[in-house]
C-alpha cells in the first residue's frame, strides 16, 4: 500500500544528511553546499505533485544526481572534470540519464542507484521500499529494456552493462524471481 | 543524526524556500512568556498558534489542511514574533496581521469574526456569542468553535467567559488564559 506524502519538513530532516554526504563525494564539498539547496529546492518545487511517500530516498537521490549533472555541465567549460564521471569503466551520470529517461520508475531507479550511485542492491532495495532481489531484477529488466531500445548501438552499452563483474546483469541472468 | 548537520546550509535552504514562495506553510516555534508556540504562517496570513507544540503532529496536522510543503522556517514568521512579543510585554493592543481562515468552516468562521469585535481588556460570554451570531441557545456550540479555534491569542478567545464571570476553560489551560485576562487588564 503507498505511504502517504510526509510533510517536506519530515521529508527534509530525513534525508537532509545521506544527500550532503552523497553530494559531498560526487562534487566536493564546496560545490556539494549549491548542490544541495538546489536539489532540496527542485524537491519541493515538485513536492505537491507526488501522489504518493513510496521511495523518495530514491527520488531526492535521483533529483541530487541530476544536479551533479548540470553541475557537471556548467563546469566542463572551465576545463575542470566533475568527478563524477567514469570510474573503473561505469557508466557516467551523464551517459545514463538520457538512456534511463523512457524506464518505468523503479527499474529507472534501480539501474540509476546501481550503475549511476554504485549502490549494492541491498542498499538499493532499502531505498525502493522493497528486496535485493526485487532491486537485482528490477536493475536486470531496466538494462534489458535499455538494450532492446538501443538495438541500434548495441556496442556502446554491452562493455558497460554485460561485464561479468556487474554481477547479473546479463539478459539470461534468470536466477532471482521477482516477488 | 541531525545534530551533525552544518546549520549554516540549513538555514540557507530554508530562507531559499521560503524567499521562493514555495511553501504551503512556514512554521517555527517561538520561546515566549507563556511557553513555547508553534506558529504557522501561509501566504494568505498567520493560519495557526499552538500551545505546547508537538511539532511531528502539528506539522502533520497543517500538511493534511494546507499542503504538504510545510517547513520550518523563521523569516515569515518574524512579523508575527514581534507583534507576540510585544502583545505579551503589554505594549501592544491590537494585532495587524493578515490571518488565513480559509480552511475554517462557515459558521466557526462567523463566529471567530465576532470574536475578533471583542476588544483588550474586554470580556465576552459564550451566550452573547451565541446570540450575535444567531443563536442564542448556541453556547454549547460557542464553546467548540472556541476550542478549535486555530489561532488563539490574536482571535482572543481567551476573552470568553462564563455568563458568571467563571474563566470556564482554554485550549492552551487556564492558567494561560488567566494570564492574558491578567495582562490586558481584564482581571485583578
Amino acid at each position: 500500500m503507498a505511504v502517504a506524502v510526509p510533510p517536506f519538513e519530515t521529508f527534509y530532516e530525513t534525508h537532509r544528511d545521506e544527500v550532503l554526504r552523497f553530494l559531498g563525494r560526487r562534487l566536493g564539498r564546496e560545490r556539494a553546499e549549491d548542490a544541495f539547496q538546489d536539489t532540496f529546492l527542485r524537491a519541493l518545487r515538485a513536492y505537491d505533485r507526488l501522489e504518493h511517500g513510496d521511495h523518495l530516498r530514491a527520488w531526492v537521490l535521483t533529483i541530487a544526481s541530476r544536479i551533479v549533472i548540470d553541475t557537471g555541465r556548467r563546469q566542463r567549460p572551465q576545463g575542470e572534470m566533475p568527478e563524477l564521471v567514469t570510474e573503473d569503466g561505469r557508466p557516467a551520470f551523464e551517459e545514463l540519464a538520457p538512456l534511463t529517461d523512457g524506464l518505468p520508475p523503479k527499474e529507472r531507479a534501480a539501474v540509476v542507484l546501481r550503475y549511476g550511485y554504485d549502490l549494492d542492491y541491498e542498499e538499493i532495495g532499502d531505498a525502493l521500499g522493497s528486496t535485493e532481489s526485487a532491486a537485482r531484477q528490477a536493475a536486470s529488466a531496466g538494462v534489458r529494456r535499455i538494450r532492446s531500445h538501443a538495438g541500434a548501438r548495441p556496442q556502446s552499452f554491452d562493455p558497460r552493462f554485460g561485464s561479468a563483474k556487474d554481477g547479473g546483469l546479463a539478459p539470461d541472468n534468470k536466477k532471482e524471481k521477482h516477488q | 543524526m541531525t545534530t551533525t548537520f552544518p546549520s549554516e546550509l540549513d538555514e540557507r535552504f530554508r530562507a531559499a524556500a521560503a524567499a521562493e514562495g514555495l511553501l504551503d506553510v512556514a512554521f517555527d516555534v517561538l520561546d515566549t512568556d507563556i511557553g513555547p508556540l508553534l506558529v504557522g504562517v501561509s501566504d494568505h496570513g498567520l493560519c495557526r498558534i499552538h500551545f505546547d507544540p508537538e511539532p511531528e503532529r502539528d506539522i502533520e496536522e497543517l500538511a493534511r489542511v494546507y499542503g504538504s510543503r510545510v517547513l520550518r522556517a523563521s523569516k515569515p514568521v518574524d512579523r508575527v514574533r514581534i507583534e507576540l512579543d510585544e502583545y505579551l510585554a503589554g505594549k501592544r493592543r491590537v494585532f495587524d496581521l493578515d490571518l488565513d481562515v480559509r480552511f475554517v468552516p462557515e459558521y466557526h468562521r462567523r463566529v471567530l469574526a465576532e470574536l475578533a469585535r471583542v476588544g483588550y481588556g474586554e470580556t465576552t460570554t459564550y451566550g452573547t456569542l451565541a446570540a450575535k451570531t444567531g443563536n442564542p441557545r448556541a453556547a454549547r456550540a460557542i464553546g467548540t468553535v472556541m476550542n478549535r479555534n486555530p489561532i488563539p491569542i490574536v482571535l482572543p478567545c481567551h476573552r470568553v467567559v462564563g455568563a458568571n464571570g467563571s474563566l470556564t476553560g482554554y485550549g492552551g489551560g487556564l492558567d494561560r488564559k488567566e494570564h492574558l485576562l491578567r495582562l490586558e487588564g481584564a482581571i485583578l
